[in-house]
């Protein structure tokens, strides 16, 4: 029996040099944050381990992240993390389809129980028992249940299976629900965005690979390594937020001078991405750069909360939708008509009372005198 | 309405905020009118034209700058008086804020009958907070709190200290940040609405009872009637608090 192969040896077969292959482990290194000596640990590892089977599933989603992945800026993430190597099971990618497909899945969780990892892309609908996503006959929910038992750690690719994205958003039809809130007792990776970053997922995949443990996660599941600072953090127009100069409206004069975009509704200083550095289609830029807010992609509840194009959320009540500013307001109004008559009253209403108590008191103060 | 007051009242001085409760208290006051100015700043900065280059300008970095120092000032400012709950004087103490029996709502209830709907009936004469400011300052406890927890919440992920990073799990649990700061900024309105209402009470109850509410605070000095201070005295013996009468 010939041995496993490894991503090294994958990426030779497919015609990667030597060069690129340590060109791709120093790139990797550097999105990971990591120092300059795991450059060597990422190479020997990805040269030295027979590859992590991986079962990659789809439920309610629209493939984007799929799509932002094999577009990584470099072509081995697309090349050999996805094409070559890991991908025992994706419905979008594989060539087999029907049988023949759900048997390759099969396969892969009976040989490699325990071992394999489980990236999930979509949120499972659970309303209605499940109709609403069926792949093989089977609904989302038991699919992902038998997926998961046997996985060694769960990945939850993207907005829809971090948080449940839009098809999450109010009123929910289907019950769209994030993998988290169903696999329990798994190490699950939250990699949120719509999408994320290519390179951001390629940096977990690796991370598994290289340390053959999952990457350290913040207080949402987050891989800190990505998501630990504000797009704001990293954002090339903070000069301008903190100067306090700020795009008013969209084709005005500050726009044009590339103001910071907090005012017509940015969502960089709520929202946790690594969108300022690592930037998208291959460093190219990113939405800030091109002149249009942040929307707070990465961030659960980001199409329930508010307006894209506004600082201040509006919550919806009384039939309107109101901000909290102009709800304080009328309270602040009605609060200030409110003492104004009880001041009133009690002019009128205690005057003999208020007499009465000067008398007393003036009365008291003779009395202390003697 | 007059002749129920026959007798004649002798008012003693009682020393009832001792110095720490109005250093709070006006410490206090000074860095939530600051947190709520710079707040207000912060959630929608006005337009302020200017020519000057963005690296010669920090509007929202100061603004910013003085909203945590203040925050600083606050939250510790804060914890210390939850600890003089439990040290100071009977009228500093946690149980004049949370109800401890039926009696306290039966003053709310009388409180509120005279001094808010102004109907005709027996004064309530306390010495320190009435039952129904106590409770109302309970829940101004508890938007401390949701304002220090939202607040520092926010600021953990600005920070490498460990105290902040100690709030961490607030966006966690209300679902990130945009929720968090939603949460702060509606929080601030009780704020607004409480200082309305409670400088308004102050001046009222000066107004009404010529006791001296308002200099309290500076001072530290009520004028109370004899018998409302020997009631308060039996219910609640408390040799500490000073009164102007040699024993
Ligand atoms: C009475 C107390 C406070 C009031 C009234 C207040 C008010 C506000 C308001 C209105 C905002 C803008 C929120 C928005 O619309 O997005 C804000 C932001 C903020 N506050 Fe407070 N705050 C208070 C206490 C605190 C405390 C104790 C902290 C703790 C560090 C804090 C930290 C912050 C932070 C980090 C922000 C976000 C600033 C940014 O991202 O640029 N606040 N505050
Ligand atoms: S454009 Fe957005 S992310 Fe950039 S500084 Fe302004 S508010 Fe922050
Ligand atoms: S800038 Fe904001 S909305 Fe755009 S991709 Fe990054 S996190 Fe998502």
């Amino acid at each position: 029996m010939s041995q496993p192969l490894t991503y090294y040896d994958e990426m030779k077969n497919k015609g990667y040099s030597r060069r690129d292959f340590v060109k791709f482990a120093t790139m990797m290194a550097a999105f990971m944050g990591l120092e300059r000596s795991a450059v060597g640990q990422i190479a020997k590892s990805m040269a030295s381990k027979p590859r992590i089977p991986v079962i990659w599933l789809h439920f309610q989603e629209c493939t984007c992240c799929s799509e932002s992945f094999i577009r990584s800026s470099h072509p081995i993430v697309a090349d050999i993390l996805l094409d070559q190597i890991s991908l025992d099971y994706t419905e979008t990618l594989m060539a087999a389809s029907g049988f023949q497909a759900e048997e390759a899945m099969q396969h892969t969780m009976n040989k490699y129980k325990g071992e394999y990892i489980l990236c999930v892309e979509g949120s499972v609908p659970v309303e209605a028992d499940g109709v609403y996503c069926m792949i093989g006959g089977k609904t989302s929910m038991q699919i992902l249940e038998e997926a998961a038992a046997g996985a060694k750690a769960v990945i939850a690719w993207g907005s829809c299976a971090c948080n449940g994205c839009v098809q999450a958003a109010k009123p929910n039809p289907t019950a769209a629900t994030p993998i988290h809130k169903l696999v329990k007792g798994k190490p699950i990776i939250k990699v949120p965005g719509c999408p994320p970053i290519g390179e951001v997922m390629a940096g977990v995949i690796v991370h598994l690979v290289t340390f053959d443990r999952i990457p350290q996660l913040d207080a949402l599941g987050r891989p800190k390594a990505f998501y630990s600072k504000r797009v704001h953090d990293t954002c090339y127009r903070r000069p301008f937020f903190d100067a306090g100069l700020y795009v008013e409206s969209f084709d005005d004069e500050n726009a044009k001078k590339g103001y910071c975009l907090y005012k017509v509704g940015c969502k960089g200083p709520v929202t946790y991405n690594a969108c300022g550095v690592t930037k998208w289609n291959g460093g190219t830029s990113f939405p800030i750069q091109s002149g249009h807010g942040c929307i707070g992609c990465s961030e659960e509840n980001y199409w329930d909360n508010g307006r894209l194009y506004e600082r201040a959320s509006a919550f919806a009540g009384f039939g309107i939708e109101a901000t909290a500013d102009v709800v304080g307001g009328i309270a602040l109004a009605a609060t200030g008509a409110g003492v104004l008559g009880h001041a009133v009253m009690t002019n009128i209403r205690k005057k003999d009372n208020i007499h009465m108590l000067e008398d007393e008191g003036k009365k008291e103060e003779k009395e202390l005198d003697h | 309405m007059a002749k129920k007051y026959v007798h004649i009242h002798r008012l003693r001085r009682v020393y009832t905020w001792e110095l720490p409760v109005r250093l709070y208290h006006w410490l206090n006051a000074l860095v939530m009118v600051a947190l709520i100015v710079t707040g207000f700043y912060i959630s929608n900065p006005l337009v302020i034209s200017s020519h000057q280059e963005a690296s010669n300008r920090f509007v929202m970095g100061w603004m910013r700058a003085i909203h945590f120092i203040a925050a600083y000032i606050f939250f510790f400012n804060f914890i210390f008086r939850l600890y003089w709950g439990f040290v100071g004087n009977k009228y500093a103490n946690w149980k004049q804020f949370i109800p401890t029996g039926k009696f306290f709502f039966k003053e709310i209830w009388q409180v509120l009958k005279i001094d808010i709907l102004q109907l005709k009936g027996k004064e309530h004469l306390s010495v320190g907070h009435n039952a129904l400011a106590g409770f109302i300052y309970f829940f101004t406890f508890i938007a401390f709190g949701i304002q220090s927890l939202t607040g520092f919440g926010l600021y953990a992920s600005m920070s490498n200290w460990w105290l902040p990073k100690l709030f961490s799990w607030v966006p966690a649990i209300l679902g990130g940040d945009i929720m968090v700061r939603q949460v702060h900024h509606w929080t601030m309105w009780f704020f607004i609405l409480f200082v309305v209402i409670h400088v308004y009470l102050v001046f009222y109850h000066d107004y009404v009872e010529g006791r001296g509410e308002t200099s309290s605070m500076v001072g530290g000095w009520k004028f109370i009637e004899e018998e409302a201070f020997q009631k308060d005295q039996q219910t609640a013996p408390d040799r500490r608090v000073l009164t102007d009468e040699k024993k």
